[in-house]
């Protein structure tokens, strides 16, 4: 019996040798820069644009978000869906549970399968599902992603909801407004590495170094890590080392809710100016209670219309995704294709008590 | 144990031999299982647009290969009893490494070997917890399943290494003779037959069957118990190595994240396949038939447009019923018995 288990092991260890082998068997020494990876699929923009064809009617658009049940892009979703309606096209939004890597990849194909006319997106991950999306194109569908991209050889256009001097900009001028361009300031951001928030503070650092900005002083970038618990001790913090403090920027859906929990329950509630990138329906209340004056966001509704418009108009052969090209997206009027095929939604929306309520997201 | 809920009929039936019964039973559940996947595969051809083409096998076998490379070795594990349900973390960690060792600049093939012996690695330290401290594999894989997926983020942290060469990210999806049968579903199937050889036509693969119906007697009756659990651990290791690579190659991009949560979808497979979570009962063509029912619902109610959500109660829902049926079936044949000895 003893030799027995032996023997059979010594085939299960052959068999994963074998399994080795035929993986690697097609190739022969493959290091990284060794070969040329172009991806022969990744063509972008072929064939020409005819800026004066209609708008096609019954296009199918799918869109498929980082994961469904999200309200952010349940809003968004509903963008494109209120698009979709506008130029009779039929709607559908589909996708995974969890947002996790490469759960979107099996809807895509799905979608492909489907044959569905313009497929939205916004990529878990900018590789992932790179493949599925040119095998998708392949199939006829154009491809839009939103929100978050994929990379620009895997898509027709790329919405994108706000350049980073958008931002920074619009960020700068509201903590100005708030305490009357005079004081000392603060950035509560998330955490040290994260390469959108450390682009916008350069870009904030910038615009304050401008003349107009001259009496505003940054004191001290802080890091919640977009926890909420290290967010709010972090305001904690920055109250404390600086005591004559007049505003917080925090450009961070996490840290801007959690310092605006601070400040409402502190001496320093309404003498504190705070604003930054929040939603609505995490601000509301700090908004009413006049904690917070105004803070900025993209509408994530706008995002959706303006994305279901840019595929319409792909499949309608109106534009191709290349630089220059025009198209009309309905209520928002019109839009011009940057470079890499990025569309740009335009500046933050701004909210304030006046227009708070009619927002839901 | 409370196993004999579930095999009550095995040990109660003295009428009968009881390897003839279990033979039977087991040969009814693979059969109904075919007949259940065949029901599926022909009403959903027939119901939903899109199912019944090359393109969509492509890509329904494409989706289940990581699974069912994994539930290969975890058959055996759960025949014997054990559960390894450090598998995805493996896979994760596994594809972490692999990225890293990419950009390190080694050569792929080598990069490949180092993983699937990295998962080797990773299964034996399951091994050592099981079998030389004798704790239960389900509390040492529930922590292997926590510190491996935590190791995999100190490796790699949140980044993704994506820039591996066309050719092999291509080959990850390319097919035979361009049909609809991928490559790795052929790698996937040589696999199948080696462990399907080690399970049913060798002592070795019998000794499992002991070592799940009583471990104790299986080791009075010579079987190295321990051993043959710690290889069993090392395979499922490597093999998650595998599917690591697979996973890693297929979608283009290496992340600690890859895979997160899919030991619940391969136990999934596995107990729709027939095994009995209490050891000692099961066919690896039932799991592979479980794998592609799971597969063929998922891919068919997609295509169908049915929500995510309402796909996961679904699957949820053949789960139970695989559990639920089979002992349905005991009861009601004992009930039957009963009636007919009183008559």
């Amino acid at each position: 019996m003893s030799t027995q288990p032996k023997r059979t092991l010594r085939l299960g260890l052959i068999a994963t040798t074998v399994a080795v082998v035929l993986v690697s068997a097609a190739c022969g020494g493959t290091t990284r820069g060794s070969e040329d990876d172009a991806n022969p699929a990744g063509d972008r923009a072929t064939g020409q644009a005819d800026p004066d064809a209609p708008l096609a009617e019954g296009l199918d658009v799918a869109f498929l978000p980082k994961q469904v049940n999200n309200p952010y892009f349940t809003v968004a979703d509903g963008g494109g869906k209120s698009a979709t309606e506008e130029f009779k096209g039929r709607y559908k939004e589909v996708g995974p549970s969890e947002a996790g890597a490469s759960s979107q990849v099996s809807y895509i194909n799905t979608l492909s399968q489907q044959q569905t006319d313009v497929i939205a997106t916004s990529a878990n991950d900018p590789n992932a599902i790179c493949g599925a999306l040119n095998s998708a194109r392949q199939a006829g569908a154009k491809v839009v992603t939103f929100d978050s991209d994929t990379k620009p050889e895997c898509r027709d256009v790329f919405v994108n909801q706000a350049t980073a001097e958008g931002i920074a900009a619009n960020q700068v001028e509201l903590i100005a407004a708030q305490i009357g361009g005079e004081g000392k300031i603060a950035i509560l951001s998330a955490t040290p590495n994260a390469t959108n928030q450390n682009a916008w503070i350069e870009l904030m650092r910038a615009e304050l170094a401008k003349p107009e900005h001259s009496r505003i002083e940054l004191v001290a970038v802080a890091y919640g890590n977009d926890e909420d618990q290290k967010s709010f001790q972090e305001t904690q913090g920055l109250l404390r080392s600086y005591p004559d403090l007049k505003g917080i920027v925090s450009p961070t859906t996490v840290g801007v809710a959690a310092a605006a929990r601070y400040l409402s329950g502190s001496e320093h509630k309404g003498k504190v100016a705070l604003t930054g990138l929040g939603t609505p329906n995490q601000m509301r209340e700090f908004v009413k209670d006049g904690t917070v004056e105004v803070f900025a966001l993209w509408n994530p509704a706008d995002l959706g219309y303006l994305a279901a418009y840019a595929g319409a108009a792909l499949a309608s052969g109106r534009i191709t995704g290349a630089e220059g090209e025009k198209f009309t997206a309905g209520r928002l009027g019109e839009y011009t294709i940057g470079a890499d095929g990025v569309i740009v939604l335009g500046p933050p929306t701004v909210f304030d008590q006046g227009n708070i309520d009619q927002f839901d997201f | 144990m409370a196993r004999d809920a579930v095999a009550a009929d095995v040990p109660e039936a003295p009428a009968e031999p009881a390897a003839g019964v279990l033979r039977s039973a087991l040969l009814r559940w693979d059969t109904a299982l075919l007949v259940v996947l065949a029901a599926v595969v022909v009403l959903a051809g027939v119901l939903v647009e899109g199912f019944a083409s090359g393109r969509n096998l492509q890509f329904l076998l494409l989706d289940v290969i990581a699974i069912a490379l994994i539930a290969l070795p975890l058959t055996l594990i759960v025949i014997t009893g054990e559960i390894d349900l450090s598998v995805a973390s493996t896979l994760g960690l596994c594809s972490a490494v692999m990225g890293q060792l990419w950009v390190a600049g080694l050569p792929l093939e080598l990069v490949v070997v180092l993983v699937v012996g990295l998962g080797a690695l990773l299964g034996a330290v399951n091994a050592v917890f099981v079998t030389k401290f004798a704790l239960p594999s389900l509390a040492v894989t529930i922590g292997t399943l926590a510190a491996y997926r935590g190791l995999a983020f100190v490796v790699l942290g949140d980044q993704a290494v994506a820039d591996f060469p066309f050719r092999w990210t291509d080959a990850a999806s390319s097919t035979v003779a361009d049909g609809a049968v991928p490559w790795a579903a052929v790698v996937a199937i040589a696999l199948a037959v080696v462990f399907g050889v080690v399970l049913h036509a060798t002592p070795f693969g019998r000794s499992l069957y002991a070592m799940g119906n009583n471990a104790e007697a299986a080791a009075f009756a010579g079987i190295r118990v321990a051993r043959a659990k710690s290889w069993l651990f090392v395979a499922s290791g490597a093999v998650a190595g595998l599917a690591g690579v697979y996973w890693t190659l297929r979608f283009a991009s290496a992340r600690a994240d890859n895979a997160a949560g899919l030991e619940l979808a391969v136990v999934a497979a596995v107990l729709l396949g027939g095994v009995s979570i209490f050891g000692g009962r099961g066919t690896l063509p039932g799991v592979l038939l479980g794998v592609l029912l799971l597969g063929a619902v998922r891919n068919a109610l997609q295509l169908a447009d049915v929500a995510a959500d309402t796909l996961n109660v679904v699957t949820g829902g053949l789960l139970i019923a695989s559990v639920v049926v089979p002992n349905a079936v005991v009861l009601a044949r004992a009930r039957w018995r009963r009636r007919g000895r009183a008559a």
